[in-house]
């Protein structure tokens, strides 16, 4: 920019030199700057009067034009589910292996209030208590006629005939919004599976569905995804199997006196969870509340297969079996000494019964020797032991697709002592879930592969299992375990045709306080059927069993559990397509009548 | 000759006071304002009926009410347009020192009417709300302060009117009214743009803004939820967004006919808000266009006028006046027709509520007093600058 300088040389010498006062001059030519500066302000400000005038006319003119837009449309039919905010309302369904709904969702109404629309609050709380008897009439009057609120809740969901009860008292401060529910229409039988599922943000026109416990709750993002695209999420149970665990569970436990009790059903191969019971259990569509005090674990919200850590008894037995057989320390027939007490140093070790010097590795399975297992821990050594433990997964929580399972951490000894060893190798010492020991037990007996448990339906058989026993190993403890059956402890495990294999565990439940109760235990059994050519692995678990039979008082697995175990495989193989072997019949022999 | 000895001719200043006023006078745009009035008027007698019936009063109690108000403000319009700038600036200035404490009392002595905000206060027979009266005060004042900037060695006018917009914007939004605190910086912005702020400021602002909205909209859920529900094609219509769209749909072209609107008693805010939304329904397309035109006509005249306006004081505040009220307006029916985000606005002059009729009325008396065509700077600079 070219500035003309305040004070001109040539100006201030020639008015010099005419005698006058050159600060004259620079006063006009600073007038004359700041005229020009006025005059391009006043420029700049026309300038931009005139764009916020166009600026205007087309605001008014886009209104206008909405308007003409607007006015030549029809108006639309109301869309009841239309929303203008986030809510995802479509949630994936989720059904069992045979696609069986096994949750799904449910269209009902909500009603809210909006005392400041109400022609009589007073009479509408007066009449919606008719409707609702539930509701608290003073809190609800107070709410209707402070004028302090708004908008509120009155019921979250509400059955047709209430929605047209609360219709019929003409009250326009009563709004409906329709609400999807969640819908579990098998009710308690796949509970903890399942979980439940509560509501999460909410709006008039629709909530979110949030899972709280459970699958709801593990896959709670999956079944969300609008990706699923309405896909529903298949899971690995089967119901027909599961109606029969549970109602034969349940028979089972009320038989044995017991107060509770679990099942886990699984496939050996895959690690599907087929069936999973644990009783007492709820409804997941009124899930009850957790209790504030006290056991969680006498909650029905209680998961006892994958949740509640126990001392399994003689059941681990077969570990310390496998550790031997796996090390070449024995073969199924080299004896083990058994003599009883066993005595390490002040540490007394005895058996049930005495079974005398030796017996062979199959016997001290079958007779289940807590002595002969010490000594072969010993023998074999606490990192064996906790080489084979760790390997069969007992030292993590199982990693299924459950919250209360991936929380669950077994409790291991703070220092693993000789002691620990033995008293390990027969159960006690170390408390895992029922989930875990169904875990082993597949992965012993189907060959020897690492199953990971899941509740979501698999297409075959995982690749690159990690191999854990060798096959032939495998088969020996199969062996083993049939023979438990056939001749041992679970005798009354014996199903026809199913060739059952398994081992009982009983364990005397610890205090609270510290040491073990005399009288109350946990009676578990291991199963796997069938013996030759295993498909399903069942552990059944019953809390404080108690049953008088042959004149005396009885709390082993051998009497409780496997007798309720053999009722379900005989119930449940049927149902899952196994066929019995049956032997071939040489000859019909035709009874008489009259015996 | 004896006239010349003896007497004086009685001396006249100019002419007649009301002569002159009639002929400097923008006489459209008070024509326009009337009519604005009036249509206030008739759309009040559809609009106000549920709400007078909602409060147990006779049906036509709010539109008596209205038009009482209506009266207050059209004179209150014509006697500030009688004032000369000057008169104006003084009052204005006076006007905002007594709004601005008036501002400041509410929590204290302010009622909120059961509505959650404090921004009345009760007068018995009626409620005020300070904040309408501020609004004009403030583009006075604030006008005042930049206008002195122009001056040579004048103050740094402009800095010290942003710190009171601010100021004022955060009183406003305490409230909370993030309505009218909009407003007030909206129409800073507007006469701030207008005395010349630099381009490269106008852009870092707008730069400001859009990274203020995208952080709000990625932390604030309830900011978020406005603009997805704005964004999003479907209109609920159990909203009050889906029964203003659905009136005018309903209203067509010529619509309803008078008084067989029905989205006046769903809407709890027809008579005010919403109000264009019961003019469409009633009265089709035809009326809203004719509202919008007056509207339209009122904003861009008064700024066309002032383009010839050289005083920087009188052009600022003008442009202040125009940009309150031709925002309002623009943000009132724009939400309606949902070109615009949900934002709680009255419509100048013709949504129902006595504060907002009044202030209004002086506000754009002080408009028209602005634009009153009036001699021009000197002849000289008239001649030399064209």
């Amino acid at each position: 920019m070219n500035r003309t300088p305040l004070r001109p040389l040539a100006s201030v010498i020639s008015a010099r030199s005419k005698g006058e006062n050159p600060d004259r001059i620079e006063a006009r030519e600073r007038a004359k700057r700041n005229q020009a500066m006025m005059t391009r302000q006043r420029k700049r400000a026309e300038n931009r009067l005139m764009i916020m005038g166009v600026a205007f006319f087309f605001a008014f003119g886009a209104i206008g034009a909405r308007m003409g837009m607007l006015a030549a449309t029809e108006p639309a039919e109301p869309n009841a589910i239309a929303s203008t905010s986030q809510i995802l309302n479509q949630r994936a369904d989720i059904v069992d292996r045979n696609g069986t709904v096994l949750a799904t969702n449910l269209t009902t109404q909500s009603l809210y209030a909006q005392p400041p629309l109400m022609i009589n609050p007073a009479k509408a709380a007066k009449d919606l208590m008719k409707i609702f008897p539930d509701l608290d009439e003073k809190r609800l009057t107070r709410d209707f006629t402070s004028g302090k609120r708004k908008f509120l809740w009155v019921k979250r969901k509400i059955s047709p005939e209430q929605r047209q009860a609360v219709h019929d008292l003409g009250e326009p401060g009563l709004l409906f919004g329709p609400r999807e529910m969640r819908l579990y229409p098998n009710g308690n039988l796949a509970a903890h599976i399942l979980g439940g599922a509560g509501f999460g943000k909410e709006g008039v026109q629709a909530a979110e569905i949030v899972g709280v416990a459970g699958i709801e709750k593990y896959h709670d993002k999956l079944l969300r995804d609008p990706a699923m695209n309405g896909a529903p999420l298949e899971l690995s149970i089967d119901l027909t199997a599961q109606a029969t665990t549970r109602r034969v569970l349940n028979g089972g436990m009320k038989i044995m006196g017991a107060k509770g009790a679990s099942a886990v059903l699984m496939e050996v191969n895959t690690g599907e969870i087929v069936s999973m019971v644990s009783l007492p259990d709820f409804d997941p569509n009124d899930r009850p509340n957790p209790l504030v005090e006290g056991d969680p674990s006498d909650s029905p919200l209680f998961n006892r297969a994958a949740q509640g850590l126990y001392e399994l008894g003689s059941t681990f037995k077969l570990f310390a079996a496998a550790t031997h057989l796996e090390k070449g320390l024995a073969t199924p027939d080299t004896l083990i000494n058994t003599e009883s007490p066993m005595r390490v140093g002040k540490f007394k070790i005895r058996d049930f019964h005495n079974y005398g010097k030796t017996l062979s590795l199959t016997d001290v399975m079958v007779k289940s020797s807590n002595v002969g297992t010490a000594r072969m821990a010993l023998e074999a050594g606490a990192g064996a032991q906790q080489q084979m433990l760790s390997d069969l997964g007992f030292f993590e929580p199982v990693d299924v697709e459950l919250g209360s399972a991936t929380q669950t951490k077994p409790i291991l000894p703070k220092r693993w002592s000789d002691i620990s060893t033995m008293t390990i190798s027969y159960g006690h010492g170390i408390a895992a879930t029922p989930l875990h020991l169904a875990t082993a037990y597949a992965t012993i007996t189907n060959g020897g592969y690492r199953v990971k448990p899941t509740l979501i339906k698999q297409r075959g058989i995982a690749k690159d299992r990690p191999q854990v026993i060798s096959e032939k190993t495998s088969a020996q403890l199969r062996y083993m375990l049939r023979q438990v059956v056939a001749k041992g402890t679970a005798s009354l495990g014996e199903v026809e045709g199913y060739e059952v294999a398994g081992k009982t565990g009983t364990a005397d439940k610890p205090k609270p306080s510290g040491g073990y109760y005399e009288d109350r235990v946990i009676a578990t059994f291991a199963t796997v059927f069938p013996a030759s050519n295993p498909k399903y692995v069942l552990i059944l678990s019953l809390d404080e069993p108690e049953v008088f039979v042959h004149g005396e008082k009885r709390r082993t697995a051998g009497w409780t559990a496997v007798p309720v175990a053999a009722e379900l495989i005989s119930r449940v193989a049927p149902v899952l397509d196994l066929r019995p072997a049956v032997a071939a019949i040489d000859q019909i022999t035709y009874t008489s009548a009259g015996n | 000759m004896t006239d010349m000895v003896f007497g004086t001719v009685a001396s006249q200043p100019g002419d007649p006071i009301l002569p002159r006023w009639w002929r400097s006078l923008d006489r459209w745009s008070l024509f326009a304002v009337v009519i604005l009035f009036c249509v206030g008027i008739l759309l009040g007698l559809a609009a106000s009926v549920p709400l007078a019936e909602r409060n147990g009063l006779t049906p036509f109690y709010y539109v008596y009410k209205q038009v009482f108000f209506g009266g207050v403000a059209l004179t209150a319009m014509i006697v500030t347009s009688m004032m000369s700038p000057r008169t104006i600036r003084r009052l204005g200035v006076f006007g905002f020192a007594i709004g601005f404490i008036a501002i400041l009392l509410l929590p204290v002595l302010g009622t909120d009417f059961g509505k959650g905000a404090t921004r009345w206060y009760s007068l018995g027979f009626t409620s005020l709300q300070p904040s309408e009266f501020l609004k004009p005060c403030f583009v006075v004042f604030c006008a005042w302060l930049m206008a002195a900037s122009f001056d040579v060695g004048g103050p740094p006018g402009k800095r010290w009117s942003f710190i009171v917009a601010i100021v004022v914007t955060f009183i406003l939004a305490m409230q909370p009214d993030f309505g009218q605190a909009s407003l007030v910086l909206a129409a800073w912005g507007l006469m701030y743009f207008v005395a010349g702020a630099p381009v490269i400021l106008l852009i870092l602002m707008a730069l400001g803004v859009s990274g203020f909205g995208y952080l709000a909209y990625h932390n604030s859920e309830h900011f978020a939820r406005r603009i997805d529900g704005f964004l999003n094609p479907e209109v609920d219509p159990r909203t009050q967004l889906g029964y203003a769209t659905n009136a005018i749909q309903e209203g067509g072209f010529f619509g309803v006919g008078v008084g067989e609107g029905t989205v006046k008693w769903s809407l709890p805010d027809a008579h005010t808000d919403f109000i264009i939304a019961v003019a469409a329904e009633e009265y089709g397309l035809v009326m809203v266009l004719f509202i919008i035109a007056l509207f339209m006509a009122l904003t861009v005249r008064s700024l066309f006028r002032l383009m010839n306006e050289r005083d920087v004081f009188i052009r600022l505040a003008g442009t202040g006046l125009v940009a309150l009220f031709g925002m309002q307006a623009l943000i009132n029916m724009g939400v309606a027709v949902r070109l615009l985000p949900a934002k709680g606005m009255t419509l100048p002059f013709i949504s129902y509520g006595g504060s907002s009729l009044v202030a209004g009325g002086i506000a754009l008396g002080m408009l028209l007093a602005f634009t009153r065509s009036r001699p021009q700077g000197d002849m000289s600079d008239a001649l030399r600058n064209g």
